[in-house]
Parts: structure tokens; sequence; C-alpha cells
């Protein structure tokens, strides 16, 4: 059972403090920085659900938060849906169209696999640099009346907070689900060894074209909350290549195949990245210093600071997930 | 169409590099588009410092190359080999973000170019540039050379022997560390040749390698790995499907097209067009 989980208690304390801090005294610029993590958090535990559970390297996972995102606020805008509504509905499109997707470059293994996600994700951009209905390459804008049904602006970007929070939550929730589940377990032994695992009876193909379209659905929901929030999307800001790369770096940081880890290293590495940014002289040399520290991970820390944490303590094992 | 040709062999050199360590070594070099980056660089401070004639520098730029190439293959790729693919995928975007970081640092993003032209030749009521045909000649001329020395050569056969199979070639003697970082810095050496070939066509910033090393995947896996010649082909290849669709849609367009075709390729001949069987 999950509720037996102390990590799962854990995912609700977390979640609890999200809320709480920016409440106390209405603090908009730490609500800022805070959306910034969550978002942070989602794409790296839903990554981990690739990369982590089941071994396989997904570069394009960004297109799922980019695709949600100009669903969601086409909908919202141009049909004048109800925002939840219209971020279901694009967590429900895009885990749809990554089943689809994944039936096909799923038959792929290993760095073809790799490859063929970076193809996804170019291709996508590309077909919605010249999509006419979104914007073309100069993107779309939320109209302001989306804001009145909830009251205003400022209170519109409360509950925003909160809902991303939400899927923050779920993500982390679903991550711990699965890792206890059967289902699981039989990503793992994908991970592993693929041909073992099918020959004792896991359905590899099921099982991946699955773990791929879940791991769309929350990312793509965050889409539809963030590109709310900031009211305009463009294909630049939506596909950026850059940004899935961080979300793999944010895993290998925390320690891939790990719940706290995925958490950890996005908390880490948006706090890293904020104090490099604003500091004078190391502003020029973020990607030298972030690249530095992937390549110390990669090659002496393949665990992140979960493994390392489970190295020294072992039986943390039992309760950090 | 025929300037397609010519500007595809330049993506075929690119290509070759990465068609070069892949198949060696089974890495996947993600250095690949900085490497490009620092060749347009390494022609832009060249050309500025000595005013020699640009394709003659292409010798100091192949022997930079070619070092760097050793040093980046000892920092990061030495230790990930025979490691997941995950590791060497990771560990070569690691210093792709390095040198990315500190060409922004040092050149910020802003475009250059390198001020050379030579006359067009013209053919009827067609003209095609200087610069295009000479460096399609280039690249041609550079890519022969590396098939004879791949075939004909001792430390090129011995590279053949390491990337057929390690284990034999240790046994017979060949030291495979040694042919792996050479074979690196091989590769290295072309992706920077070809980065200061587009240098003399196109204006750059630090950025630009990106596309022309997803170019180069697209390349790769058109041609099957470990195939360099099968990678000029078809970055001939790619480059006159530009030149053809062009007229027809617009430009805007064309990344679509070869990125879908790319995935398609991928799903459907993952030994690529032109082999069969794994090299």
């Amino acid at each position: 059972m999950i509720l037996k989980r102390p990590s799962f208690w854990l995912i609700l304390i977390l979640s609890g403090i999200f809320i709480y801090l920016p409440l106390r005294g209405q603090n908009v610029p730490l609500r800022e920085d805070l959306v910034l993590v969550a978002v942070a958090i989602i794409l790296s535990s839903n990554l981990n659900l690739m990369i982590g559970y089941t071994g396989y390297v997904n570069f394009g996972h960004i297109v799922f938060y980019g695709l949600g995102g100009y669903i969601g606020l086409y909908l919202t805008t141009v049909r004048g849906w109800n925002l939840v509504v219209a971020a279901f509905a694009a967590g429900v499109g895009v885990s749809f169209l990554a089943l689809l997707f994944g039936l096909g470059i799923l038959r792929l293994r290993g760095a073809y696999f790799a490859l063929a996600t970076i193809g996804v994700l170019e291709a996508v951009q590309a077909f919605v640099m010249n999509f006419n209905p979104w914007g073309r390459s100069t993107g779309m804008y939320l109209s302001f009346q989306s804001y009145q049904s909830w009251g205003g602006a400022m209170r519109a970007l409360w509950i925003d907070y909160y809902l991303i929070i939400g899927v923050m939550a779920a993500s982390l929730v679903l991550s711990l689900g699965i890792k206890i589940s059967k289902f699981g377990l039989g990503l793992f032994a994908i991970r592993e060894n693929e041909d073992a695992a099918a020959v004792l009876g896991v359905n590899t193909t099921v099982y991946k074209a699955i773990v791929y379209s879940v791991s769309a659905f929350l990312p793509a929901m965050a889409g539809a909350f963030m590109f709310f929030k900031n009211g305009m999307i463009d294909p630049f800001v939506a596909f950026e290549f850059m940004l899935s790369l961080e979300g793999i770096v944010m895993l290998m940081l925390g320690g891939q195949g790990s719940v706290t880890g995925a958490a950890l290293g996005a908390g880490m590495y948006e706090w890293l990245r904020s104090y490099l940014l604003t500091s004078p002289k190391l502003s020029d040399f973020q990607l030298v210093i972030a690249g530095g520290l992937l390549l110390v991970v990669v090659l002496f820390a393949p665990g992140g600071l979960i493994g390392w944490v489970y190295r020294l303590v072992p039986r943390s094992r039992g309760v950090i997930e | 169409m025929i300037d397609g040709l010519l500007v595809g062999s330049v993506y075929g050199l690119a290509a070759m590099g990465l068609s070069l360590i892949w198949g060696v070594m089974n890495v996947i070099n993600l250095t690949h588009g900085a490497m490009i980056a620092l060749g347009m660089f390494g022609m832009y401070i060249l050309f500025g410092a000595i005013t020699g004639h640009p394709y003659l520098l292409l010798v100091p730029e192949l022997g930079a190359g070619l070092l760097l190439g050793i040093v980046v293959y000892w920092i990061a790729i030495h230790w990930v080999i025979g490691r997941p693919m995950l590791m060497s995928l990771l560990s070569t975007f690691a210093v792709n973000m390095m040198i990315i970081g500190i060409g922004t640092a040092v050149w910020t993003t802003s475009p250059y170019n390198v001020n050379f032209n030579l006359p067009g030749i013209s053919i009827g009521s067609y003209t095609f540039t200087g610069n295009h045909i000479a460096a399609a000649v280039a690249a041609i001329v550079i890519a022969l050379a590396l098939d004879l020395f791949l075939k004909r050569t001792r430390p090129g056969k011995a590279i053949r022997a390491v990337s057929d199979n390690r284990e034999a070639a240790e046994l017979m003697g060949i030291s495979s560390t040694m042919v792996l970082s050479v074979a690196f810095g091989i590769g290295i050496a072309l992706a920077v040749a070809s980065g200061a070939l587009v240098s003399t066509l196109f204006p750059f910033t630090i950025l630009s390698g990106g596309v022309y090393q997803l170019k180069s995947f697209v390349v790769t896996v058109l041609a099957g790995l470990g195939k360099p010649l099968g990678a000029l082909a078809a970055g001939v290849l790619l480059g006159l499907l530009e030149g053809v669709v062009t007229p027809f849609i617009a430009a805007s367009w064309i990344p679509l097209i070869e990125f879908s075709l790319f995935v398609v390729v991928l799903v459907a001949f993952p030994r690529g067009i032109f082999g069969k069987v794994a090299a």
C-alpha cells in the first residue's frame, strides 16, 4: 500500500510547504521562484519514468510540455474553455499522441531511440512554426478575458500556482506509485535486460509505450498551466531543446531511478542556476559550471546525490525512495 | 539545385566525423555541434590573423581539431566506454555545454562571418558561387583522403580492426585505447574542418553548430553507422533534397520534412538505407 510508504507522506509535506510558504504574507517573488522549482520537479520526475525506470533516454521530453502549453492556451483563449478542463484535455491529447509516436519509435533501442526523440522534438517544433491556427513562429497570446472568470489576474495567478503544485504532487505520487507496483517491476526488468524481461513474460512493447505515454500526461498539464501564467507562447520557448537537456542534468544530479532524487536534483539545479545567474562574476559561465558538474557526476558518481546518501546510510534506502 | 549538391557535401563531411566516432567506439558524440562551431570561429580568427588563403588554413584547423579531439577523449570519453549509452551521451553533452558556455562568454551569440569571396562560375543563365564550389571540392578531397587513410595505412587499418572487434584487435597487439583516442581526434578534426568550410559560406554564431549537428544525425542515420563514404553520399543527397524542394514550398517547412524523414528512416531502416548488415 502506498499509504504505508514514508515517502508518500514526505511528498505531501513537501507540497504543503510549497503551498504555505508563499501564502504567508502574499509573497509573490517567492511564489515565482517556487513555481520554477515545481515545474523542474514535474519535468524531471516524469523524465525519470523513462530514463531512471525504463532505461530509455528521452532527449525530447520537453515536447510534451510545449504541446500541452499550446493546446491549453488554444483551448482557453480561442475556444473559451475552462482552464482546468483545457489542461486536462491537453494532458489526454498529448498522452494519446505520445502513445502513437511511442508505438513507432519505441521499436528502437538505446542510442537510436535517443536520436529519434530529438527528431520528434525538432519535427514537432518545425510543424508548429508553420501551423497557422497557432500563430506560426510568433506564437499566441492569452486574452486578458481568460483571467476574468477567475476573479481577476491576481487571483487567477494564485489559483494557477496551486494547480501547478497539485500537478507536482501528482507527479511525485505517480513516480512512487509506479515504483512500488508490478508495472514498475516490469519497467526495471526492461532497464536491466530487455530480452530477458521479454522471455520472462513482460510485454515489453506495451510496457514501454504505456510508460512513454504516461510520462507525457502531467508535463502536458504543467505546460498548460505554466503558459496560462506566462500569458504567451511561441515555438522557441515551448520546445526549447536546452530545457529538455537541463531536465536530464537535474535527474542525474539527484539520482536517476529515485523519486526523491528526481525532486532533489531539480531543486538543487534551480537553486544553483538562480545563484549563478544573479552572481555578477559567474553569470557568463553558468553553462560551463553546469556542464562541468554534469561531467563530474557522470564520471565519478553515476548514482547522483541519492546514490551517495544510500552508500553513506544504507538503511535510508527503505525510507527515501 | 546544384548549389544544394555543393552544400550537401559539406553536410556529408560533418556527418563523416560523427559516423566514424559512432562506428568505432559506439559513442554518440554530442560535442559535434560545438566542435563545428569552434571550427567556424577558428577560421574566423585565423583568417583575421594570417591573411592566408582560407583553404590553406584548413590544414592547421585539421591539426588543431585532431589534438582537441584527443584531449576531449581523455577527459570525457575514455572513462565511459563500455558503460551504458546514457553515460557517454551525458558526458559528451556536458563537454558540449562547457564549450558552448565558454564560446558564448567570449564571442556572445551575435553573428560573425568570414569575408572572403571567390569569383563564381557561370554556365548559361546559372551562376555558381566560387565559395560553394571550393568548399565542396575541399570536402570531397578530405573525404577521399580519409577513405584512403582507413583502407591503406597501418593506423587506418588499426582503426577499422578495433571497430570490427576490439578484443581480437587487442590480441593482435593493437593498443585499442590509442586507436580510439586517435579515431575520436579524427572525427573531431572532420567536424572542425566542416565548420571551417561552412564559415566561408554562411554567417554563423556560436550556436550555429547545433543545426549542423542535427543535420549530421540525419545524414548519419540515412547512411548507416560507421560508413564514412556513405555519409558523404547521404550528405549530398540531403543537400540535393533541400535544393529540390526549395522552389516549391516555403523554406520554413524544410526542417519538418527533414526530421520526419529522419524519424521514419530510423524506424523503418535502423541500419541505414545503404547498409543491410551491421558495420
